[in-house]
């Protein structure tokens, strides 16, 4: 069959709609680096943005430029890795679950890396606390810690895909297994909390509360290697989420291997959770929010949302987390808290709107 | 295009659905697979768009082998309309772009934007572009899902129950649509169907299954009230109106499964 088209035809409307999201996201775009460079900007003091822009221009050894590109940058370049690789996940997530409570959190699958990179810690020797400054953990060997909580992240997402496969995908069923592999991590993170020192104890409870200022220039590169490749894949395979949520028959049939792109989905999720876990610590909601708003504003074609919801996860972090280094100022709130303060209503509210439907 | 299937046999946990099922569709034709509910219409029509694999048997298209051809060839082949498919609040427009899928590679052309229009404007539904698919209603969604279908370019068309959820005023106007476009594009379509009368009326070729076996298979002759019996168990009369042969189940039977109901 061959159609034949009229190139005199145009299809004005869905032009001018397809436009109005295209500007929609380069106005997103735009917004995240103004609130990127708000995010350099603000702290304990206040530097200017004009200022914070020449610290960029031209680097010079002063004070300003210290703070700007070795303390500020590395935490806010974290926040917008880590929010957006988190978005992404739960965007995908969502889709190949075909369950709009999907996320990292929601699911257990950051528990279940936090307990693997626990674990790596603790048993394993990869990190210690750092006596200098009490709350901080010196990782000792991050590749190590980040397999642990992948390979926990991966257990997690073997059990969710066993259970979608073989039982039931329903959202109710996924997210109550979420919580039960939650829980069942979480006891297994304070099993290991038992037989550690005090000094242990202290590095692992901090260190799992989510906090985007830990990373170093190292973290943050290992980070970026697996998370930006991984949207790249994400975006890359976006008409295959279009066609898988118009049904797996459906998608069959348009040419998409399901099983193949549901497993490989599942699991660069998990390597970005696993990723921004170790070296962060449990963000929570940040997956589950922003794909929630955006879909409100783009819709759900996985053109505009994915993008869309990896710069609202980004802008959110780094909001969440410039609220949480002014609220108590001078001491420095970890942001995970924050998060879970803005996305547990949220969750509930999704959770109590689709049960009342 | 002309499709042969033959010796196609399905298990399904060992359990025997399909068997040695055997035909041939040929170009312009519309083939309607009838038979009682739970007998493999559907599992055929799986087999054929490769969601699932026989075990044993060949189904050719234009003396290609679907079995071995990948994915995405296939996608080019044959399109696939299911009965129900999931609606999300997306924009007709956008659900009919989505068949263009097997042929987009980055993204989406504007030849593939153009084709959609094509097609919008082929079935008049011109009107239903901008509107989310999940404010639809069953007639509205049929046709979009169509056109989904249509802008694939396939040369095979798979449709299960498409006038399953429609009122008659639909039903009508889908099948004579379908009609017209396999007949304008030389396509080969198939489809699954409980009601005869409009079978009869639409399609040119039929297929009985029962027990997971071809019972009988041809043009509208074959038709007869002892086949209608064997496959469904049920008498039936065949009166003609208007030249059109309709089957009318036997007055003798509803009787008596309403005398037997009223005993109860």
């Amino acid at each position: 069959m061959h159609l034949d088209v009229n190139p005199l035809h145009e299809p004005e409307g869905y032009l001018r709609y397809v436009r109005r999201k295209g500007l929609f996201l380069i106005g997103a775009g735009f917004g995240l680096v103004l609130m990127f460079l708000v995010a350099l900007a603000v702290g304990s003091s206040f530097i200017p943005l004009p200022e914070v822009v020449a610290a960029f221009l031209s680097p010079s050894g002063e004070h300003i430029s210290t703070i700007v590109l070795h303390i500020r940058l590395p935490r806010v370049l974290s926040a917008v890795i880590a929010g957006a690789g988190l978005a992404a996940a739960g965007v995908v997530m969502q889709s190949v679950l075909r369950n709009p409570l999907s996320s990292p959190y929601t699911l257990g699958v950051s528990h279940a890396a936090a307990f693997g990179a626990a674990f790596a810690i603790t048993a394993l020797g990869a990190g210690s606390i750092s006596h200098l400054i009490s709350d901080s953990m010196v990782v000792r060997n991050p590749y190590l810690i980040t397999i642990c909580a992948f390979l926990g992240a991966m257990l997690a997402t073997a059990g969710l895909l066993l259970v979608a496969k073989y039982r039931s995908s329903r959202p109710e069923v996924m997210i109550l297994v979420g919580v039960a592999l939650a829980a069942l991590f979480t006891a297994g993170t304070t099993f290991l909390q038992y037989f550690s020192s005090a000094d242990q104890i202290a590095a692992i409870v901090f260190w799992t509360f989510g906090d985007v200022g830990r990373a170093t220039w190292r973290d943050l590169l290992l980070m970026m290697v697996i998370v930006l490749p991984s949207l790249g894949y994400f975006f890359f395979t976006r008409w295959d989420y279009n066609a898988i949520d118009a049904g797996d028959e459906t998608a069959h049939t348009l040419g998409v291997n399901v099983e193949r792109v549901r497993t490989l989905a599942m699991l660069l999720s998990s390597l970005i959770t696993a990723v921004v876990v170790s070296f962060l610590g449990i963000i929570g909601f940040i997956g589950l929010v922003s794909p929630h708003m955006m879909r409100r504003v783009v819709g759900c074609d996985q053109r505009y949302l994915l993008p869309a919801s990896c710069i609202a996860g980004a802008i959110l972090l780094l909001g969440a987390d410039m609220v949480a280094r002014l609220i108590i100022a001078p001491a420095v709130l970890p942001v995970g808290v924050l998060t879970a303060f803005l996305g547990a209503p949220l969750f509930l509210y999704l959770l109590i709107g689709r049960s009342a439907v | 295009m002309i499709l042969k299937v033959a010796g196609l046999s399905f298990r399904y946990n060992g359990l025997k659905i399909l068997e040695e099922v055997e035909f041939r569709v040929n170009r312009h034709e519309i083939l309607a697979i009838l038979g009682p509910n739970g007998v493999g219409k559907t599992t055929l029509l799986r087999c054929i768009n490769t969601l699932l694999r026989p075990q044993a048997g060949s189904i050719l298209l234009d003396d290609q082998d679907l079995l071995s051809l990948g994915r995405d060839e296939v996608a080019r082949l044959l399109a696939y309309v299911p009965q129900r498919g999931e609606t999300g609040p997306i924009l007709a427009f956008d659900a009919i772009l989505l068949g263009r899928r097997p042929h987009i590679g980055w993204d989406v052309r504007r030849e593939d934007i153009q084709k959609v229009q094509a097609i919008i404007d082929q079935l008049h539904i011109g009107h239903l572009a901008l509107r989310p698919i999940n404010s639809m209603s069953g007639g509205e969604l049929q046709k979009v899902l169509i056109a989904r279908a249509l802008v694939q370019e396939p040369g095979l068309l798979l449709l299960d129950e498409p006038t399953s959820s429609l009122d008659l005023k639909n039903q009508i106007e889908i099948l004579a649509f379908l009609r017209m476009i396999v007949r304008a594009h030389s396509l080969t379509a198939i489809l699954t169907m409980h009601d005869i009368n409009q079978a009869i009326r639409f399609a040119d070729r039929f297929l009985f299954l029962k027990e997971g076996m071809v019972y009988a298979a041809g043009t509208r002759e074959i038709i007869t009230p002892e086949l209608i019996r064997e496959v469904y168990g049920l008498p039936v009369t065949i009166a003609e109106v208007n030249g059109m042969p309709v089957v009318v189940p036997g007055l003798d039977h509803l009787q008596a499964t309403e005398t037997s109901l009223s005993a109860e």
